[in-house]
């Protein structure tokens, strides 16, 4: 008899269920994994969603063009900048109007900016996640900075709300050059503190090196996207490949790791926030003279037909599909979410490891569960 | 002082009632240190934790937030013991006491000076291993009479980790008492009056069994990084989820208790215990040698907090891997070099 067969003829063990969330600290909001567990051991996982549904998409039918930008912030709200532009590009898009090039500068310049907030977010949360607590308070102050520019720029930390349909809002502050170049300097010396914090530990490199590996298949086949398909080898950045706003204009590296286990998830949002870097200060001494906006009619209407427009937000591709009949509404809006994809490959990776690792599986995954509901 | 009290009781009482007197004196006076060490020691964590975090900490309850702990105290206290209907009521409301008067009743036999020490017992070293280890049964049943799924794995974890890392605590110690030939905490210290700490003593191999004493002293007292038992980004709070008000308190006062227990090991096995570095206050008859044995405690859980603040957590096959891979066979070598270290006299 093998040892796993003594074991069971001599002990009567059972699988048994355990409600993760949605009221738990490690599902980052109220996602709720149906867990079935043998021992510490994860047999399966059932992720429940619907917890924070507000029916987004229902609400952007009967709502203006403009009014649909400020309903995405509640998307995905680590990414709220990155989410208004997709709907101000497809509205762009349909209107066939061409920004300004000072627009584009500006929104590329903050997208990137979100994202690093974002990544930054998420590096404090993964440590906390993996019981490193101090990572939360390093992020945070780094991230502060950020929001204090985006206060500065537009009035908001978080929903900023900046784009509008043919432009931005308001211009840049004039300190916004300074700021954000001081930023630049004050967060080259931060990443490599990160790294010494966290990224070198060898407790840290053995909760997360070879666990939850995601093949290159699963990636595409699941649809996933992001640093969650990038670790895997899939090359996905949309930045890259359907290049939007002033992406065409600068030099960045896409981010690719080919082990797909959570390490690499990591190291891939790291090198990220070397590459949004330095988009920024490529661009930042840059910033065309220009209008700020075109100016559209008070109440846009799209003509009829179909508009798809694809960006890359902090979490992966980000699709908005708009359906329109020609009145001020859209017939059918879709968000094509990158936290929903990236949620699906979950019961596959995480199979078989422990409840410690699913927990790091989940925060290098990212998940904004807003962003899976919506 | 304790001299003078001790003469005057038995002066104005008869002989048995004298002592029953002194004795509750005695535990009077432990429960307020126990108090006092446990709500301070959170202060303590807190700060720490503060000037690891780039904040400021506690700062509003009195001066740098000195009462803030107290008034947490007083909230606890004040505070409704609820339960789930479904808790196996009479283990649930023992389980508390476990893990307190184990932790207490270890205290007492610490020499904290010359005259402070409660009870000075010729097995000591002994005494505080067999106590140490009554504390997990308290989480165990703790957390199975919780009746949560949560409560329960942090209880198997809890009883896991401690049945692991006790043996090492415990040959990491026996490898000190090679050298001194003692288990009384009052001997041990002696001996160190005239040869030097310890630590400095059995050198190679004493600096190896305190590292390895910190390691698993550690991991017994279930925090970071080894606080899989309450884990609170995988368990919610581990064993003592459903445990509110002063029942709650108990656990957590516990766990910093332990700590103090555990840096006081390590003072008393490694760093002299109150005596003076390189005996600097050893002629002033009236510096209290308490001081020394405090600064050096401190400075020990010092050590212990900046573990909890810059480690991320371990898993738990990774955890019982260290245990039986790494440390208990360096251990069992170890003992053998202090063996070889002695009996060839090559102590400094």
């Amino acid at each position: 008899m093998s040892k796993d067969q003594i074991i069971k003829s001599n002990f009567k063990t059972e699988e048994y269920f355990i409600n993760m969330g949605p009221q738990h600290p490690a599902t980052h909001g109220v996602l709720r994994l149906i867990l079935t567990i043998d021992g510490e051991i994860i047999r399966n996982i059932e992720p429940d969603l619907g917890y924070i549904h507000r029916s987004i998409e229902k609400m952007c039918e009967r709502d203006s063009y403009q009014q649909i930008v400020h309903l995405t912030d509640r998307m995905d709200y680590l990414s709220s900048h990155i989410n208004n532009e997709a709907v101000c590009l497809v509205v762009e898009k349909g209107l066939e109007i061409e920004v300004p090039e000072r627009v584009k500068v500006i929104r590329t310049i903050i997208a990137e900016l979100t994202r690093i907030a974002s990544h930054c977010l998420w590096w404090g949360v993964m440590g906390m996640d993996v019981g490193a607590l101090t990572t939360y308070f390093y992020a945070f102050r780094d991230r502060e900075m950020i929001n204090d520019i985006f206060e500065e720029t537009c009035g908001a930390r978080l929903t900023m709300n900046y784009n509008i349909p043919g432009g931005l809002m308001f211009d840049i502050h004039p300190n916004f050059v300074k700021r954000v170049k001081d930023f630049i300097t004050h967060f080259k010396t931060k990443i490599p503190e990160y790294d010494r914090l966290l990224t070198g530990n060898v407790i840290f490199q053995k909760r997360t090196k070879g666990i939850g590996i995601l093949t290159k298949e699963d990636a595409i086949s699941f649809g996933a996207s992001g640093p969650v398909a990038r670790a895997s080898g899939v090359s996905c950045d949309i930045r890259k490949i359907h290049s939007y706003s002033a992406y065409d204009q600068v030099n960045f590296n896409e981010v690719l790791f080919t082990e797909g286990d959570s390490l690499s998830r990591y190291k891939v949002r790291i090198q990220e926030l070397w590459e949004s870097l330095s988009i920024i200060e490529q661009l930042i001494d840059n910033i065309p003279e220009g209008d700020i906006k075109v100016q559209t009619k008070a109440v846009i209407k799209l003509p009829k037909g179909e508009f798809y427009q694809r960006v890359e937000t902090a979490r992966g591709e980000l699709g908005v599909y708009v359906n329109s009949t020609g009145t001020k509404n859209p017939y059918r809006l879709k968000f094509r979410s990158p936290g929903f994809s990236n949620l699906s490959v979950l019961n596959k990776i995480a199979k078989g490891y422990k409840i410690g690792d699913l927990v790091a599986i989940m925060s290098t995954i990212d998940i904004v569960v807003p962003d899976i509901d919506r | 002082m304790t001299k003078s009290i001790h003469d005057w009781l038995f002066s104005i009482l008869p002989e048995g009632i004298a002592s029953i007197t002194e004795m509750v004196l005695i535990a009077v006076a432990y429960l307020a240190l126990f108090a006092i060490a446990g709500l301070y020691l959170v202060l303590l964590e807190r700060k720490v934790a503060a000037w690891f975090q780039l904040r400021l900490g506690p700062n509003r309850v009195g001066p740098f937030g000195i009462f803030q702990t107290m008034a947490d105290a007083l909230k606890l206290v004040s505070k409704e013991l609820t339960s789930t209907d479904r808790v196996d009521k009479f283990l649930y409301n023992l389980a508390p006491y476990f893990v307190i008067v184990t932790a207490l009743l270890a205290m007492t036999i610490f020499p904290f000076s010359k005259q402070l020490q409660a009870f000075d017992i010729n097995i000591g070293m002994f005494f505080l291993l067999a106590i140490s280890s009554i504390g997990v049964i308290g989480i165990l049943v703790g957390g199975w009479a919780s009746n949560n799924k949560y409560a329960l794995i942090g209880a198997m974890r809890s009883g896991l980790q401690t049945i692991s890392y006790e043996l090492s605590v415990g040959l990491s110690i026996l490898t000190m008492v090679l050298l001194t030939g003692s288990l009384q905490l009052s001997e041990i210290i002696e001996i160190q009056r005239t040869g030097g700490w310890l630590i400095w003593q059995g050198h190679i191999p004493a600096i190896i069994a305190f590292m390895i004493f910190m390691i698993a002293g550690t991991a017994e007292t279930n925090r970071a990084p080894f606080d899989l038992v309450e884990a609170e980004s995988e368990l919610g709070a581990g064993f003592h989820t459903e445990y509110s008000g002063m029942k709650f308190a108990y656990f957590f006062l516990a766990e910093f208790i332990n700590m103090f227990i555990i840096a006081s090991i390590a003072v008393v096995l490694f760093f002299g215990g109150w005596l003076s570095p390189f005996g600097i206050t050893e002629g002033i008859t009236w510096f209290p040698e308490v001081f020394w044995f405090f600064i050096k405690v401190l400075l020990i859980i010092f050590l212990m907090m900046w573990f909890r603040w810059t480690f991320p957590r371990l898993r738990v096959d990774q955890l019982l891997t260290l245990e039986w891979k790494y440390l208990l066979p360096i251990n069992l070598v170890n003992i053998v070099f202090m063996a070889i270290v002695i009996w060839l006299n090559w102590i400094l």
